[in-house]
Protein backbone atom coordinates (compact mmCIF):
# COMPACT_ATOMS: atom_id res chain seq x y z
CA UNK A 1 0.00 0.00 0.00
CA UNK A 2 1.73 3.27 -0.97
CA UNK A 3 1.57 6.35 1.98
CA UNK A 4 -0.88 8.19 -0.36
CA UNK A 5 -3.34 5.55 -0.04
CA UNK A 6 -2.33 5.01 3.77
CA UNK A 7 -3.04 9.07 4.14
CA UNK A 8 -6.14 9.17 1.94
CA UNK A 9 -7.40 6.02 4.57
CA UNK A 10 -6.37 7.72 7.74
CA UNK A 11 -8.03 11.05 7.25
CA UNK A 12 -11.27 9.10 5.62
CA UNK A 13 -11.25 7.01 9.51
CA UNK A 14 -10.64 10.65 11.06
CA UNK A 15 -13.77 12.06 9.83
CA UNK A 16 -15.80 9.03 10.28
CA UNK A 17 -14.67 9.28 13.89
CA UNK A 18 -15.68 13.00 14.08
CA UNK A 19 -18.74 12.13 12.99
CA UNK A 20 -19.37 9.11 15.16
CA UNK A 21 -18.63 11.57 18.52
CA UNK A 22 -20.92 14.04 17.16
CA UNK A 23 -23.18 11.45 17.04
CA UNK A 24 -22.79 10.52 20.68
CA UNK A 25 -23.46 14.09 21.91
CA UNK A 26 -26.79 15.08 22.66
CA UNK A 27 -28.99 11.62 23.25
CA UNK A 28 -25.62 9.46 22.72
CA UNK A 29 -24.69 6.43 20.91
CA UNK A 30 -22.63 3.30 21.09
CA UNK A 31 -19.55 5.01 21.11
CA UNK A 32 -16.90 2.46 22.14
CA UNK A 33 -18.00 -0.56 19.40
CA UNK A 34 -18.31 2.00 16.59
CA UNK A 35 -15.10 3.52 17.24
CA UNK A 36 -13.53 0.09 17.38
CA UNK A 37 -14.41 -1.18 13.65
CA UNK A 38 -14.58 2.52 12.20
CA UNK A 39 -10.95 1.59 10.49
CA UNK A 40 -12.73 -1.63 8.71
CA UNK A 41 -15.69 -0.33 7.79
CA UNK A 42 -14.08 2.61 6.08
CA UNK A 43 -11.14 0.18 4.61
CA UNK A 44 -14.19 -1.81 3.39
CA UNK A 45 -15.99 1.02 1.57
CA UNK A 46 -13.04 1.97 0.03
CA UNK A 47 -10.99 -0.44 -1.20
CA UNK A 48 -12.67 -3.91 -0.99
CA UNK A 49 -17.04 -3.47 -1.45
CA UNK A 50 -18.56 -3.47 -5.04
CA UNK A 51 -21.02 -1.08 -4.42
CA UNK A 52 -21.66 2.43 -4.67
CA UNK A 53 -24.30 4.96 -4.17
CA UNK A 54 -25.49 4.19 -7.69
CA UNK A 55 -25.16 0.44 -7.79
CA UNK A 56 -26.61 -0.17 -3.99
CA UNK A 57 -29.74 -1.78 -5.27
CA UNK A 58 -28.11 -4.25 -7.67
CA UNK A 59 -27.58 -7.84 -7.34
CA UNK A 60 -24.36 -7.77 -8.31
CA UNK A 61 -23.27 -5.73 -5.43
CA UNK A 62 -21.33 -7.27 -2.25
CA UNK A 63 -22.97 -7.00 1.04
CA UNK A 64 -22.16 -5.33 4.11
CA UNK A 65 -24.42 -6.55 7.06
CA UNK A 66 -23.67 -5.28 10.36
CA UNK A 67 -24.43 -8.25 12.90
CA UNK A 68 -24.16 -6.64 16.14
CA UNK A 69 -25.66 -3.44 14.99
CA UNK A 70 -25.18 -0.94 17.86
CA UNK A 71 -22.10 0.01 15.80
CA UNK A 72 -23.93 1.92 13.27
CA UNK A 73 -22.65 5.09 13.95
CA UNK A 74 -19.55 4.17 12.14
CA UNK A 75 -21.55 3.06 9.04
CA UNK A 76 -23.51 6.26 8.94
CA UNK A 77 -20.32 8.33 9.03
CA UNK A 78 -18.86 5.92 6.63
CA UNK A 79 -21.82 5.83 3.80
CA UNK A 80 -21.72 10.00 4.22
CA UNK A 81 -17.72 9.49 3.38
CA UNK A 82 -18.79 7.72 0.07
CA UNK A 83 -21.77 9.89 -0.74
CA UNK A 84 -24.87 7.32 0.15
CA UNK A 85 -26.33 9.75 2.44
CA UNK A 86 -25.99 13.45 2.70
CA UNK A 87 -23.30 14.22 5.46
CA UNK A 88 -26.58 17.17 6.37
CA UNK A 89 -28.37 13.85 7.22
CA UNK A 90 -26.43 13.00 10.42
CA UNK A 91 -27.86 16.15 12.16
CA UNK A 92 -30.71 14.21 11.92
CA UNK A 93 -29.92 11.50 14.55
CA UNK A 94 -31.74 10.04 16.79
CA UNK A 95 -34.53 12.66 15.14
CA UNK A 96 -37.91 11.20 15.06
CA UNK A 97 -38.40 12.52 11.75
CA UNK A 98 -35.35 10.36 10.28
CA UNK A 99 -34.42 6.42 10.22
CA UNK A 100 -31.02 7.34 12.18
CA UNK A 101 -30.86 6.06 15.49
CA UNK A 102 -28.74 3.44 17.91
CA UNK A 103 -29.70 0.53 15.39
CA UNK A 104 -29.97 0.09 11.53
CA UNK A 105 -32.45 0.22 9.44
CA UNK A 106 -32.88 -0.08 5.85
CA UNK A 107 -34.51 3.19 4.87
CA UNK A 108 -31.12 4.57 5.43
CA UNK A 109 -29.74 4.27 1.60
CA UNK A 110 -26.41 1.69 1.72
CA UNK A 111 -27.74 0.45 5.11
CA UNK A 112 -28.61 -3.31 3.97
CA UNK A 113 -30.79 -4.35 7.00
CA UNK A 114 -31.90 -3.58 10.31
CA UNK A 115 -30.20 -5.25 12.91
CA UNK A 116 -29.22 -5.06 16.82
CA UNK A 117 -30.61 -8.31 18.06
CA UNK A 118 -27.25 -10.17 18.40
CA UNK A 119 -26.70 -13.60 16.37
CA UNK A 120 -29.48 -12.98 13.36
CA UNK A 121 -27.53 -11.46 10.74
CA UNK A 122 -25.32 -14.64 9.89
CA UNK A 123 -28.45 -16.51 9.00
CA UNK A 124 -29.87 -13.55 6.60
CA UNK A 125 -26.34 -13.12 5.44
CA UNK A 126 -26.09 -16.77 4.78
CA UNK A 127 -29.64 -16.77 3.10
CA UNK A 128 -28.40 -14.23 0.94
CA UNK A 129 -24.83 -15.97 -0.24
CA UNK A 130 -26.43 -18.86 -0.76
CA UNK A 131 -28.75 -17.29 -3.58
CA UNK A 132 -25.42 -15.53 -4.83
CA UNK A 133 -23.98 -19.11 -5.14
CA UNK A 134 -27.36 -20.67 -6.43
CA UNK A 135 -27.62 -17.96 -9.17
CA UNK A 136 -23.93 -17.87 -10.20
CA UNK A 137 -22.77 -14.59 -8.71
CA UNK A 138 -19.66 -13.62 -8.23
CA UNK A 139 -20.39 -10.73 -5.55
CA UNK A 140 -19.44 -11.26 -1.65
CA UNK A 141 -21.27 -11.21 1.74
CA UNK A 142 -19.35 -9.70 4.55
CA UNK A 143 -20.86 -9.44 7.95
CA UNK A 144 -19.46 -7.66 10.75
CA UNK A 145 -20.19 -9.38 14.04
CA UNK A 146 -19.36 -8.31 17.70
CA UNK A 147 -16.71 -10.65 19.90
CA UNK A 148 -19.78 -11.00 22.72
CA UNK A 149 -22.08 -11.44 19.66
CA UNK A 150 -20.68 -14.74 19.73
CA UNK A 151 -22.02 -15.68 22.91
CA UNK A 152 -25.10 -16.46 20.71
CA UNK A 153 -25.80 -19.53 19.80
CA UNK A 154 -27.00 -19.07 16.21
CA UNK A 155 -23.77 -17.62 15.03
CA UNK A 156 -22.52 -21.34 15.32
CA UNK A 157 -25.66 -22.76 13.67
CA UNK A 158 -24.83 -20.47 10.56
CA UNK A 159 -21.48 -21.64 10.96
CA UNK A 160 -21.58 -24.91 10.82
CA UNK A 161 -23.99 -24.77 7.52
CA UNK A 162 -21.87 -21.99 5.86
CA UNK A 163 -19.23 -24.47 6.33
CA UNK A 164 -21.56 -27.68 5.08
CA UNK A 165 -22.31 -25.34 1.88
CA UNK A 166 -18.80 -24.22 1.25
CA UNK A 167 -19.79 -20.18 1.19
CA UNK A 168 -16.85 -19.20 0.11
CA UNK A 169 -18.32 -15.81 -0.68
CA UNK A 170 -19.17 -15.15 3.00
CA UNK A 171 -16.81 -13.63 5.36
CA UNK A 172 -17.06 -12.91 8.94
CA UNK A 173 -15.48 -9.66 10.30
CA UNK A 174 -15.40 -10.11 14.08
CA UNK A 175 -14.58 -7.04 15.72
CA UNK A 176 -12.49 -8.09 18.44
CA UNK A 177 -12.62 -5.07 20.92
CA UNK A 178 -12.58 -7.40 23.80
CA UNK A 179 -15.50 -6.33 25.53
CA UNK A 180 -19.12 -6.89 25.69
CA UNK A 181 -21.47 -4.77 27.02
CA UNK A 182 -20.56 -4.42 30.43
CA UNK A 183 -17.36 -6.40 30.85
CA UNK A 184 -14.14 -8.02 29.24
CA UNK A 185 -15.36 -11.32 26.98
CA UNK A 186 -12.62 -13.07 28.44
CA UNK A 187 -13.78 -12.30 32.19
CA UNK A 188 -17.29 -13.79 31.36
CA UNK A 189 -17.53 -16.69 28.94
CA UNK A 190 -13.83 -16.81 27.62
CA UNK A 191 -13.85 -17.09 24.23
CA UNK A 192 -10.20 -18.07 22.56
CA UNK A 193 -9.08 -19.24 20.76
CA UNK A 194 -11.60 -18.08 18.27
CA UNK A 195 -10.14 -19.23 15.31
CA UNK A 196 -9.09 -22.46 16.27
CA UNK A 197 -13.01 -22.39 17.23
CA UNK A 198 -14.27 -21.99 13.28
CA UNK A 199 -11.46 -23.49 12.09
CA UNK A 200 -12.69 -26.74 13.82
CA UNK A 201 -16.70 -25.77 11.89
CA UNK A 202 -14.89 -25.58 8.56
CA UNK A 203 -14.24 -22.17 8.50
CA UNK A 204 -10.32 -20.32 6.95
CA UNK A 205 -9.34 -18.14 9.31
CA UNK A 206 -6.83 -15.22 10.10
CA UNK A 207 -6.23 -12.81 12.14
CA UNK A 208 -5.15 -9.25 11.96
CA UNK A 209 -4.50 -5.85 13.79
CA UNK A 210 -7.91 -3.99 12.98
CA UNK A 211 -6.88 -0.37 12.99
CA UNK A 212 -3.71 -1.61 10.33
CA UNK A 213 -4.96 -0.73 6.98
CA UNK A 214 -1.80 -2.65 4.97
CA UNK A 215 -2.54 -5.74 7.14
CA UNK A 216 -6.14 -5.51 5.96
CA UNK A 217 -5.23 -4.66 2.39
CA UNK A 218 -3.11 -8.35 2.38
CA UNK A 219 -5.82 -9.82 4.19
CA UNK A 220 -9.01 -8.64 2.20
CA UNK A 221 -7.43 -8.44 -1.17
CA UNK A 222 -6.79 -12.44 -1.08
CA UNK A 223 -10.17 -13.56 -0.09
CA UNK A 224 -11.59 -16.50 0.06
CA UNK A 225 -8.81 -17.83 2.65
CA UNK A 226 -9.44 -21.22 1.42
CA UNK A 227 -11.79 -22.02 -2.22
CA UNK A 228 -14.64 -24.04 -0.71
CA UNK A 229 -14.65 -22.26 2.45
CA UNK A 230 -16.31 -19.77 4.65
CA UNK A 231 -13.59 -16.52 5.74
CA UNK A 232 -13.47 -15.87 9.46
CA UNK A 233 -11.44 -12.45 10.18
CA UNK A 234 -10.52 -12.12 13.43
CA UNK A 235 -9.74 -7.92 14.00
CA UNK A 236 -7.98 -7.73 17.22
CA UNK A 237 -9.23 -3.81 17.56
CA UNK A 238 -9.53 -0.86 20.76
CA UNK A 239 -12.42 -0.37 22.35
CA UNK A 240 -13.20 3.48 22.12
CA UNK A 241 -10.15 3.63 19.31
CA UNK A 242 -9.12 7.74 18.39
CA UNK A 243 -10.24 8.94 21.94
CA UNK A 244 -7.64 7.84 24.40
CA UNK A 245 -10.02 8.86 27.01
CA UNK A 246 -12.60 6.40 26.10
CA UNK A 247 -10.12 3.18 24.77
CA UNK A 248 -10.21 0.05 26.82
CA UNK A 249 -13.24 1.37 29.22
CA UNK A 250 -15.69 -0.99 30.20
CA UNK A 251 -18.02 2.40 31.15
CA UNK A 252 -17.40 4.05 28.26
CA UNK A 253 -20.10 1.94 26.09
CA UNK A 254 -22.58 4.21 25.68
CA UNK A 255 -21.83 7.61 26.34
CA UNK A 256 -24.03 10.95 25.73
CA UNK A 257 -21.69 13.68 25.36
CA UNK A 258 -21.92 17.26 26.88
CA UNK A 259 -21.38 20.44 24.15
CA UNK A 260 -18.11 21.01 25.98
CA UNK A 261 -17.20 17.48 26.23
CA UNK A 262 -17.84 16.78 22.24
CA UNK A 263 -15.54 19.95 22.13
CA UNK A 264 -12.72 18.82 24.01
CA UNK A 265 -12.79 15.24 22.53
CA UNK A 266 -12.93 16.45 18.53
CA UNK A 267 -9.75 17.99 19.76
CA UNK A 268 -8.49 14.92 21.25
CA UNK A 269 -9.19 12.94 18.01
CA UNK A 270 -6.83 15.07 16.02
CA UNK A 271 -4.35 14.93 18.74
CA UNK A 272 -5.29 17.62 21.56
CA UNK A 273 -4.76 16.27 25.38
CA UNK A 274 -6.98 13.86 26.94
CA UNK A 275 -10.66 14.96 27.73
CA UNK A 276 -11.32 14.77 31.35
CA UNK A 277 -15.22 13.01 30.96
CA UNK A 278 -17.95 13.76 33.21
CA UNK A 279 -20.35 11.75 31.30
CA UNK A 280 -20.66 8.16 31.73
CA UNK A 281 -22.10 5.54 30.27
CA UNK A 282 -25.69 5.44 29.88
CA UNK A 283 -27.64 2.13 30.96
CA UNK A 284 -29.01 0.90 28.25
CA UNK A 285 -28.49 -2.69 28.76
CA UNK B 1 -54.01 -32.69 -5.88
CA UNK B 2 -51.55 -32.95 -3.06
CA UNK B 3 -49.58 -30.30 -0.99
CA UNK B 4 -46.13 -31.51 -2.27
CA UNK B 5 -47.64 -31.75 -5.80
CA UNK B 6 -49.07 -27.89 -5.90
CA UNK B 7 -45.90 -26.35 -4.45
CA UNK B 8 -43.65 -28.60 -7.09
CA UNK B 9 -46.41 -27.25 -9.84
CA UNK B 10 -45.86 -23.37 -8.60
CA UNK B 11 -41.97 -23.69 -8.00
CA UNK B 12 -41.89 -24.77 -11.56
CA UNK B 13 -43.66 -21.98 -13.28
CA UNK B 14 -42.03 -19.49 -10.71
CA UNK B 15 -38.28 -19.35 -10.65
CA UNK B 16 -38.39 -17.36 -7.80
CA UNK B 17 -39.48 -19.59 -5.29
CA UNK B 18 -37.53 -21.37 -2.67
CA UNK B 19 -38.30 -24.45 -0.67
CA UNK B 20 -36.72 -24.41 2.56
CA UNK B 21 -36.77 -27.24 5.45
CA UNK B 22 -35.43 -27.54 8.77
CA UNK B 23 -34.64 -31.00 7.86
CA UNK B 24 -38.47 -31.90 8.27
CA UNK B 25 -38.92 -33.83 4.97
CA UNK B 26 -42.02 -35.38 5.26
CA UNK B 27 -44.37 -32.97 3.37
CA UNK B 28 -42.14 -32.48 0.75
CA UNK B 29 -39.80 -35.84 0.30
CA UNK B 30 -40.18 -35.75 -3.08
CA UNK B 31 -39.06 -32.07 -3.69
CA UNK B 32 -35.48 -32.44 -3.88
CA UNK B 33 -35.78 -34.49 -6.90
CA UNK B 34 -37.68 -31.71 -8.64
CA UNK B 35 -36.67 -28.90 -7.49
CA UNK B 36 -32.71 -29.34 -7.19
CA UNK B 37 -30.88 -26.38 -5.79
CA UNK B 38 -34.36 -24.69 -5.33
CA UNK B 39 -34.80 -26.96 -2.04
CA UNK B 40 -32.66 -26.37 1.01
CA UNK B 41 -32.47 -28.12 4.18
CA UNK B 42 -31.00 -26.13 6.92
CA UNK B 43 -30.30 -29.15 9.15
CA UNK B 44 -32.27 -28.57 12.50
CA UNK B 45 -31.71 -25.18 12.92
CA UNK B 46 -35.03 -23.29 12.81
CA UNK B 47 -33.61 -20.17 13.62
CA UNK B 48 -31.49 -20.13 10.72
CA UNK B 49 -33.67 -21.38 8.68
CA UNK B 50 -36.17 -18.33 9.15
CA UNK B 51 -33.14 -15.98 9.09
CA UNK B 52 -31.56 -17.21 5.79
CA UNK B 53 -35.36 -17.71 4.40
CA UNK B 54 -35.26 -13.52 4.99
CA UNK B 55 -31.67 -13.18 3.42
CA UNK B 56 -33.13 -15.41 0.51
CA UNK B 57 -36.03 -12.93 0.18
CA UNK B 58 -34.15 -9.69 0.36
CA UNK B 59 -32.30 -11.67 -2.82
CA UNK B 60 -36.29 -11.40 -4.09
CA UNK B 61 -36.68 -14.88 -3.85
CA UNK B 62 -39.88 -16.04 -2.10
CA UNK B 63 -38.90 -18.79 0.39
CA UNK B 64 -41.55 -21.75 1.34
CA UNK B 65 -40.40 -22.49 4.33
CA UNK B 66 -40.99 -25.61 6.31
CA UNK B 67 -40.82 -26.88 10.08
CA UNK B 68 -42.66 -28.11 12.60
CA UNK B 69 -45.22 -25.49 13.96
CA UNK B 70 -43.83 -25.67 17.33
CA UNK B 71 -40.59 -25.54 16.64
CA UNK B 72 -40.71 -22.79 13.78
CA UNK B 73 -43.26 -20.52 15.83
CA UNK B 74 -41.79 -20.64 18.87
CA UNK B 75 -37.94 -21.13 18.94
CA UNK B 76 -37.99 -19.24 15.91
CA UNK B 77 -40.18 -16.76 17.12
CA UNK B 78 -37.63 -14.08 17.01
CA UNK B 79 -36.60 -14.19 13.74
CA UNK B 80 -39.99 -14.26 12.07
CA UNK B 81 -40.76 -11.42 14.33
CA UNK B 82 -37.78 -9.48 13.55
CA UNK B 83 -36.06 -10.89 10.23
CA UNK B 84 -39.33 -11.11 8.38
CA UNK B 85 -41.69 -9.30 10.49
CA UNK B 86 -40.04 -5.79 10.62
CA UNK B 87 -38.81 -6.28 6.89
CA UNK B 88 -42.53 -7.69 5.64
CA UNK B 89 -40.35 -10.00 3.67
CA UNK B 90 -42.76 -11.95 1.24
CA UNK B 91 -41.36 -15.06 3.49
CA UNK B 92 -44.35 -18.12 3.38
CA UNK B 93 -43.78 -20.18 6.83
CA UNK B 94 -45.88 -23.47 6.96
CA UNK B 95 -46.08 -25.31 10.62
CA UNK B 96 -46.62 -29.10 10.59
CA UNK B 97 -48.46 -30.84 13.41
CA UNK B 98 -50.29 -27.76 14.47
CA UNK B 99 -52.92 -28.14 17.62
CA UNK B 100 -54.47 -31.82 17.55
CA UNK B 101 -52.13 -33.21 14.53
CA UNK B 102 -49.23 -33.25 16.76
CA UNK B 103 -51.31 -36.56 18.30
CA UNK B 104 -49.16 -38.51 20.12
CA UNK B 105 -46.12 -36.32 20.51
CA UNK B 106 -46.71 -34.85 23.67
CA UNK B 107 -46.58 -31.25 25.00
CA UNK B 108 -43.11 -30.38 23.37
CA UNK B 109 -44.60 -31.17 20.04
CA UNK B 110 -48.21 -29.31 20.87
CA UNK B 111 -48.49 -26.18 19.12
CA UNK B 112 -51.72 -24.52 20.75
CA UNK B 113 -50.51 -20.37 21.04
CA UNK B 114 -48.94 -20.66 17.43
CA UNK B 115 -51.48 -18.75 15.64
CA UNK B 116 -51.73 -16.11 18.89
CA UNK B 117 -48.06 -15.79 18.47
CA UNK B 118 -48.23 -15.23 14.41
CA UNK B 119 -51.22 -12.93 14.38
CA UNK B 120 -49.63 -10.48 17.14
CA UNK B 121 -46.71 -10.02 14.28
CA UNK B 122 -47.35 -6.38 12.45
CA UNK B 123 -48.02 -7.46 8.47
CA UNK B 124 -48.05 -11.12 9.31
CA UNK B 125 -51.00 -13.08 7.88
CA UNK B 126 -52.02 -16.16 9.55
CA UNK B 127 -54.25 -19.52 6.70
CA UNK B 128 -55.51 -22.40 8.83
CA UNK B 129 -57.02 -24.39 5.57
CA UNK B 130 -59.47 -27.00 6.46
CA UNK B 131 -58.04 -30.08 4.59
CA UNK B 132 -55.65 -30.91 1.75
CA UNK B 133 -57.73 -29.22 -0.62
CA UNK B 134 -58.03 -26.01 0.83
CA UNK B 135 -54.06 -25.74 1.62
CA UNK B 136 -53.33 -26.85 -1.91
CA UNK B 137 -56.27 -24.33 -3.35
CA UNK B 138 -54.79 -21.57 -0.72
CA UNK B 139 -50.79 -22.22 -1.93
CA UNK B 140 -50.90 -20.35 -5.04
CA UNK B 141 -52.27 -16.90 -3.83
CA UNK B 142 -50.08 -16.89 -0.71
CA UNK B 143 -46.74 -17.83 -2.86
CA UNK B 144 -48.05 -14.69 -4.85
CA UNK B 145 -49.30 -12.50 -2.09
CA UNK B 146 -46.14 -10.02 -1.55
CA UNK B 147 -46.46 -10.24 2.60
CA UNK B 148 -45.38 -12.80 5.35
CA UNK B 149 -47.70 -15.81 5.89
CA UNK B 150 -47.99 -18.46 8.73
CA UNK B 151 -49.55 -21.19 7.10
CA UNK B 152 -51.19 -24.32 10.10
CA UNK B 153 -50.42 -27.61 7.43
CA UNK B 154 -52.95 -29.45 7.46
CA UNK B 155 -53.23 -32.38 4.60
CA UNK B 156 -56.30 -34.21 5.77
CA UNK B 157 -58.74 -35.12 3.59
CA UNK B 158 -61.44 -32.71 2.76
CA UNK B 159 -65.32 -34.12 4.70
CA UNK B 160 -66.88 -32.00 1.88
CA UNK B 161 -66.55 -30.18 -0.79
CA UNK B 162 -65.49 -26.70 -1.34
CA UNK B 163 -67.58 -24.47 -3.26
CA UNK B 164 -65.92 -20.87 -2.35
CA UNK B 165 -62.74 -20.12 -4.20
CA UNK B 166 -60.28 -19.02 -1.62
CA UNK B 167 -59.48 -15.49 -1.08
CA UNK B 168 -57.38 -14.30 2.25
CA UNK B 169 -60.10 -12.99 4.46
CA UNK B 170 -63.11 -14.18 3.40
CA UNK B 171 -64.64 -17.25 5.30
CA UNK B 172 -66.47 -20.09 3.64
CA UNK B 173 -69.92 -20.22 4.89
CA UNK B 174 -70.77 -24.25 4.49
CA UNK B 175 -73.83 -24.55 6.09
CA UNK B 176 -76.72 -22.06 6.80
CA UNK B 177 -78.55 -21.41 10.14
CA UNK B 178 -79.73 -18.90 12.62
CA UNK B 179 -80.05 -20.59 15.73
CA UNK B 180 -76.11 -21.10 16.19
CA UNK B 181 -72.92 -20.25 14.04
CA UNK B 182 -69.96 -22.53 14.90
CA UNK B 183 -66.75 -20.92 13.62
CA UNK B 184 -63.65 -22.51 12.91
CA UNK B 185 -60.98 -23.84 11.11
CA UNK B 186 -58.25 -25.78 10.36
CA UNK B 187 -58.68 -29.63 11.67
CA UNK B 188 -61.47 -29.69 13.57
CA UNK B 189 -63.77 -28.12 10.45
CA UNK B 190 -64.74 -31.86 9.57
CA UNK B 191 -66.00 -32.23 13.24
CA UNK B 192 -68.00 -29.50 13.20
CA UNK B 193 -69.22 -30.20 9.70
CA UNK B 194 -70.48 -33.88 12.01
CA UNK B 195 -71.59 -31.43 14.51
CA UNK B 196 -73.29 -29.68 12.63
CA UNK B 197 -75.07 -32.21 10.77
CA UNK B 198 -75.86 -33.89 13.97
CA UNK B 199 -77.50 -30.23 15.52
CA UNK B 200 -79.58 -29.67 12.71
CA UNK B 201 -80.68 -33.27 12.91
CA UNK B 202 -81.74 -32.37 16.37
CA UNK B 203 -83.59 -29.01 15.24
CA UNK B 204 -81.14 -26.51 15.99
CA UNK B 205 -80.37 -24.30 12.61
CA UNK B 206 -76.77 -24.08 12.56
CA UNK B 207 -74.04 -22.31 10.57
CA UNK B 208 -70.68 -23.55 9.84
CA UNK B 209 -68.35 -21.03 9.03
CA UNK B 210 -64.86 -22.22 8.21
CA UNK B 211 -62.96 -18.94 8.89
CA UNK B 212 -59.88 -20.38 6.27
CA UNK B 213 -58.18 -17.53 7.52
CA UNK B 214 -57.52 -15.83 11.03
CA UNK B 215 -55.58 -13.12 9.68
CA UNK B 216 -57.01 -11.24 7.92
CA UNK B 217 -59.98 -12.29 9.29
CA UNK B 218 -63.36 -11.91 8.02
CA UNK B 219 -65.05 -9.61 10.40
CA UNK B 220 -68.34 -9.24 7.86
CA UNK B 221 -68.99 -13.15 8.51
CA UNK B 222 -68.28 -12.97 12.67
CA UNK B 223 -70.63 -9.56 12.83
CA UNK B 224 -73.14 -11.45 10.40
CA UNK B 225 -73.07 -14.27 12.25
CA UNK B 226 -73.63 -12.14 15.54
CA UNK B 227 -76.54 -10.01 14.44
CA UNK B 228 -78.21 -13.35 12.54
CA UNK B 229 -77.97 -16.18 14.87
CA UNK B 230 -78.52 -16.54 19.05
CA UNK B 231 -75.04 -17.27 19.85
CA UNK B 232 -71.54 -17.98 18.46
CA UNK B 233 -69.17 -21.10 19.16
CA UNK B 234 -66.10 -20.82 18.54
CA UNK B 235 -64.43 -24.37 17.94
CA UNK B 236 -60.88 -24.70 17.45
CA UNK B 237 -57.98 -26.36 18.49
CA UNK B 238 -55.79 -23.93 20.00
CA UNK B 239 -55.17 -22.53 23.65
CA UNK B 240 -58.51 -19.96 25.01
CA UNK B 241 -56.39 -17.44 24.97
CA UNK B 242 -55.40 -15.45 21.57
CA UNK B 243 -56.79 -17.42 18.89
CA UNK B 244 -60.58 -17.39 17.67
CA UNK B 245 -62.40 -16.80 20.61
CA UNK B 246 -60.43 -13.83 21.44
CA UNK B 247 -60.62 -12.73 17.87
CA UNK B 248 -64.12 -12.75 17.91
CA UNK B 249 -64.29 -11.00 21.29
CA UNK B 250 -61.96 -8.35 19.67
CA UNK B 251 -64.09 -7.74 17.14
CA UNK B 252 -67.33 -7.32 18.87
CA UNK B 253 -65.82 -4.84 20.84
CA UNK B 254 -64.59 -2.96 17.92
CA UNK B 255 -68.05 -2.75 16.44
CA UNK B 256 -69.69 -2.11 19.95
CA UNK B 257 -71.79 -4.72 20.00
CA UNK B 258 -72.60 -7.14 22.46
CA UNK B 259 -72.27 -11.39 21.52
CA UNK B 260 -73.19 -14.77 22.87
CA UNK B 261 -70.13 -16.19 22.97
CA UNK B 262 -69.34 -19.65 23.99
CA UNK B 263 -65.67 -20.31 23.15
CA UNK B 264 -64.47 -24.21 22.71
CA UNK B 265 -60.69 -24.31 22.70
CA UNK B 266 -57.99 -26.03 24.79
CA UNK B 267 -57.92 -24.77 28.26
CA UNK B 268 -54.26 -23.83 29.62
CA UNK B 269 -52.98 -27.05 29.82
CA UNK B 270 -51.56 -29.56 27.35
CA UNK B 271 -53.81 -31.93 25.68
CA UNK B 272 -54.11 -35.61 26.42
CA UNK B 273 -51.21 -37.13 23.52
CA UNK B 274 -52.36 -39.68 21.72
CA UNK B 275 -53.82 -40.79 18.18
CA UNK B 276 -55.74 -38.36 16.61
CA UNK B 277 -59.30 -39.97 16.95
CA UNK B 278 -58.64 -40.79 20.55
CA UNK B 279 -57.19 -37.39 21.36
CA UNK B 280 -60.54 -35.79 19.88
CA UNK B 281 -62.47 -38.22 21.88
CA UNK B 282 -60.81 -36.85 25.09
CA UNK B 283 -60.47 -34.06 25.21
CA UNK B 284 -64.39 -33.47 23.80
CA UNK B 285 -63.95 -32.76 20.30
CA UNK B 286 -65.62 -35.46 18.21
CA UNK B 287 -68.03 -34.38 15.78
CA UNK B 288 -70.67 -36.02 18.32
CA UNK B 289 -69.04 -34.75 21.27
CA UNK B 290 -69.02 -30.81 20.06
CA UNK B 291 -72.63 -31.29 18.99
CA UNK B 292 -73.83 -32.02 22.74
CA UNK B 293 -71.45 -29.40 24.16
CA UNK B 294 -72.94 -26.80 21.06
CA UNK B 295 -76.61 -28.01 22.21
CA UNK B 296 -76.35 -27.54 26.00
CA UNK B 297 -74.45 -24.05 25.42
CA UNK B 298 -77.64 -23.54 22.90
CA UNK B 299 -79.91 -24.65 25.16
CA UNK B 300 -78.73 -22.60 28.46
CA UNK B 301 -78.37 -19.19 25.80
CA UNK B 302 -82.26 -19.52 24.34
CA UNK B 303 -83.70 -21.47 27.43
CA UNK B 304 -85.04 -24.19 25.51
CA UNK B 305 -85.92 -26.91 27.85
CA UNK B 306 -87.46 -29.59 25.65
CA UNK B 307 -87.62 -30.59 22.05
CA UNK B 308 -83.23 -30.88 21.49
CA UNK B 309 -82.40 -34.19 21.83
CA UNK B 310 -79.13 -34.47 20.51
Amino acid sequence: MTADAQAALSSRAVRVRERIIRMAAGGGCFIGASLSCADLVVFLYASILNVAPRTRASKDRDYLFLSKGHDVPALYGTLAEFGFIDEKRLDHHLAPHDSIYWHPNRAVPGVEFHSGSLGHLPAVALGVAMDIQMSGGSNRVFVILGDGELNEGTVWEAALLAAARHLDNLVFVVDRNGFQANVRTEDLVPLEPIEAKFAAFGWATTRIDGHDFEAMERCFGCLPIERGKPSVIVADTVRGKGLPSIEHRADRWFVAFTNDELTALIDELHGGAETVLASHTRMVR
Amino acid sequence: MTYEGRLAEIAESNADVVVMTAENRAAIRNLPTRLGSRFIDVGIAEQTLVGAAAGFALRGRVPVVHALATFLTMRAFEFIRTDVGVARLPVKLVGAFAGFLSEANGPTHQALEDLSLMRGIPGMNVCCPADEDEMTEALASIVENDAPWYIRYNAQKPAFRHQAAFVPGIAEVVTEGTDVALLTYGCLTRECYDAARRLADAGIATRLVNMRTLKPVDEAAILRAAHETSLIVTVEDHFAIGGLATIVAEVAAANAIGVRLHAIALPGRWFTPALLTDVLECEGFSGEQLARRVAAAFRSTSRITGGVHV
